[in-house]
């Protein structure tokens, strides 16, 4: 009870505090008094005269994108990993454990290299489409009268992305030297060279998700019930699987075409805000949209600065902090799954 | 409100109309030709071997099944016609496992009991907090429910289903899956004590599946005894429950004594 009272101001001010060190860390370090001035004539068109021109121009084209970026990316994929969570009636769920981030890279991938002259819009929508294809296929190979299979999820997992790493090996024959930088980019997961066009776009998926979910945010928790006692409460269980399903796939899809593949945010971020105030969807979804952007935000501030000048992809950077932590939930949870 | 066309010499009226009903699991067929009235004011226990059928006529009548031939008529409608949300009102099943492991507390297991109501927040937490006194758990209300015990859990999910039908304007529905498999024998006679209270007192219609005879005897004003997915036998328990029937059905031969001042039959 009172964990729910301090949570939300503390996120809040992390959050904040998140993204004015995301504007205002890099190569070129500006101090964060300037970066918030420039965020604000950014935002208001303004000049407050404390800024350098060349800072200016260093947060509206680089660091701004860059960090919502990475905002509406963390708080998107906290959000589906926990709605996923929900849906499988499973703690281990998350769209990079079970392959959905996988398949949406191949859907990107078979985009960028085939269709080069698609566009971000067509690699984002064959990234939803794919990742779309392979959450059904994951649900359908893991679902059971009781639930669904730990050991059948984790496996389903194992098994497609094997088979979107081949079809992403297969696709770098074939593209040319534009491409396989993508290509290599897409499967470590980044946020550097962040695009207007993708800011938006994640901008929009996550409105979206985030109004979606909390729409269903008692729903989910009769979900949590069981299937057919959710039934028996009264909910359309199947009209409300397939939307969250489709959900999570725009979220995925969008998130890994604008960034790549970004492991773990989906699964740790959710398991330590129910640590914090417990299972209740209501709390948990939005929570865990604020953690995620924060969390992930922080991931990518890491990631340009542990081995300046050079950057590490931000997705080995969650994959270093999120896969012990999956390794621990594995452990705490062996006797359930032999 | 209800349909009064048939109401029996004590007053009680059919919110439950079973006729035809022919339910087939994969090539086999479960249940053939049902025929049913099930009327509110009463416990209805379904009895019968492993097998016979009784559990998924239960699920026939919260469509956990799907429906070969026949119909199934609630207050005079077609269960199929029914909106979900409206009929979940009055219609609850108290599942036999709830497997719920994610770490919900006590009073929001309850709450989602909820669901199809329309309650403002502080009504829903009244009835929520008198379904837990009901049962008896308020002291347990900010436990963590994986952490309770297995009649603790049936516990919890009763007060659910009851906070479910609160606002019912039929005379309630509770159907009970093997409702005390789990529980100590206390805790058996505790449930089956509410059940027959909510019946008689509150006006419920409630249909149970028991395994033990002697329970349903004691507990149930009806008595529906399957074999092979027919009815073979159904009546008041000293009818129903004679130890021909239990010959024949069971293959096991019993010993009847009438419970002393009863006309309840108990078999050994």
């Amino acid at each position: 009870m009172d964990n729910r009272r301090w949570l939300w101001p503390s996120l809040l001010a992390a959050l904040v505090i998140t993204s004015l060190m995301s504007v205002s860390i890099g190569p070129l370090q500006i101090s964060p008094s300037v970066s918030f001035s420039a965020v604000i004539n950014w935002a208001t068109q303004l000049d407050l005269g404390s800024v350098a021109p060349h800072e200016q121009l260093v947060i509206d084209n680089v660091r701004l994108p860059r960090t919502l970026l990475a905002l509406a990316v963390g708080a998107v994929l906290a959000q589906c990993g926990a709605v996923m969570q929900g849906l499988f009636r499973n703690p281990l769920a998350d769209p990079g454990i079970i392959g959905v981030s996988s398949g949406a890279a191949l859907g990107a991938a078979i985009c960028i290299v085939l269709f080069p002259q698609g566009g971000e819009y067509m690699v984002a929508l064959s990234a939803f489409i794919a990742g779309l294809a392979t959450t059904l296929i994951v649900y359908r190979l893991a679902s059971s009268p009781s639930g669904t299979s730990v050991v059948l999820l984790l496996l389903a997992g194992v098994a497609i992305a094997a088979l979107a790493g081949a079809g992403i090996g297969l696709l770098t024959y074939m593209a040319d030297d534009m491409a396989l930088r993508d290509l290599t980019l897409w499967q470590l997961g980044s946020i550097a060279g962040a695009q207007w066009h993708y800011v938006i776009l994640s901008l929009i998926a996550l409105a979206l998700v985030s109004w979606q979910f909390n729409r269903s945010a008692k729903a989910l928790n009769a979900l949590l019930l069981g299937e057919a006692e959710a039934r028996h409460l009264g909910l359309d269980v199947d009209k409300l699987k397939l939307r969250l399903i489709v959900l999570c796939a725009i979220g995925v899809g969008i998130s890994v075409a604008a960034t790549g593949i970004i492991g773990f945010i989906g699964l740790v971020v959710p398991h330590l805000v129910r640590m914090m105030v417990g299972p209740d969807h209501k709390q948990l979804l939005p929570l865990s949209a604020m953690l995620g952007a924060a969390l992930l935000a922080l991931a990518d501030i890491g990631a340009r600065s542990l081995v300046a000048p050079s950057e590490l992809p931000v997705g080995l950077v969650t994959a270093l902090l999120g896969a012990p932590f999956f390794i621990v939930l594995l452990l705490k949870q062996r006797h359930r799954l032999v | 409100m209800m349909n009064q066309q048939e109401q029996d010499s004590q007053g009680n009226s059919p919110t439950v109309q079973v006729s035809h009903l022919s339910v087939r699991i994969g090539h086999k067929p479960v249940l053939t030709d049902i025929n049913l009235t099930l009327k509110a004011g009463q416990v209805t226990a379904l009895l019968g071997p492993n097998g016979a059928g009784k559990s998924t006529l239960l699920k026939s009548l919260c469509q956990d099944v799907e429906i070969e031939a026949g119909n199934i008529e609630v207050y005079g409608k077609s269960i199929a016609h029914w909106d979900r949300q409206q009929l979940a009102k009055s219609l609850a099943v108290l599942p036999q496992h709830a497997s719920l492991t994610f770490p919900f507390k006590v009073h929001e297991v309850v709450e989602m009991g909820l669901y199809p109501l329309s309650l403002n927040q502080q009504q829903g937490k009244r009835l929520v907090a008198e379904q837990l006194e009901q049962v008896a758990l308020s002291h347990l209300k900010e436990r963590s429910y994986p952490t309770l015990s297995g009649g603790e859990k049936q516990r919890v999910q009763l007060a659910r289903v009851l906070t479910q039908l609160a606002q019912s304007e039929m005379p309630p529905i509770l159907l009970l899956d093997e409702p005390t498999s789990a529980l100590d024998l206390a805790q058996q006679h505790r449930v089956l004590g509410l059940a027959r209270s909510l019946a008689h007192e509150h006006n419920y219609a409630v249909i149970v599946v028991l395994h033990d005879l002697n329970q349903a005897s004691r507990y149930a004003d009806r008595l529906v005894v399957l074999e092979n997915g027919c009815i073979v036998s159904d009546g008041i328990p000293s009818e129903a429950l004679t130890a021909e029937t239990v010959r024949q059905v069971w293959h096991y031969d019993p010993v009847v004594v009438m419970e002393p001042g009863k006309q309840t039959p108990l078999l050994f």
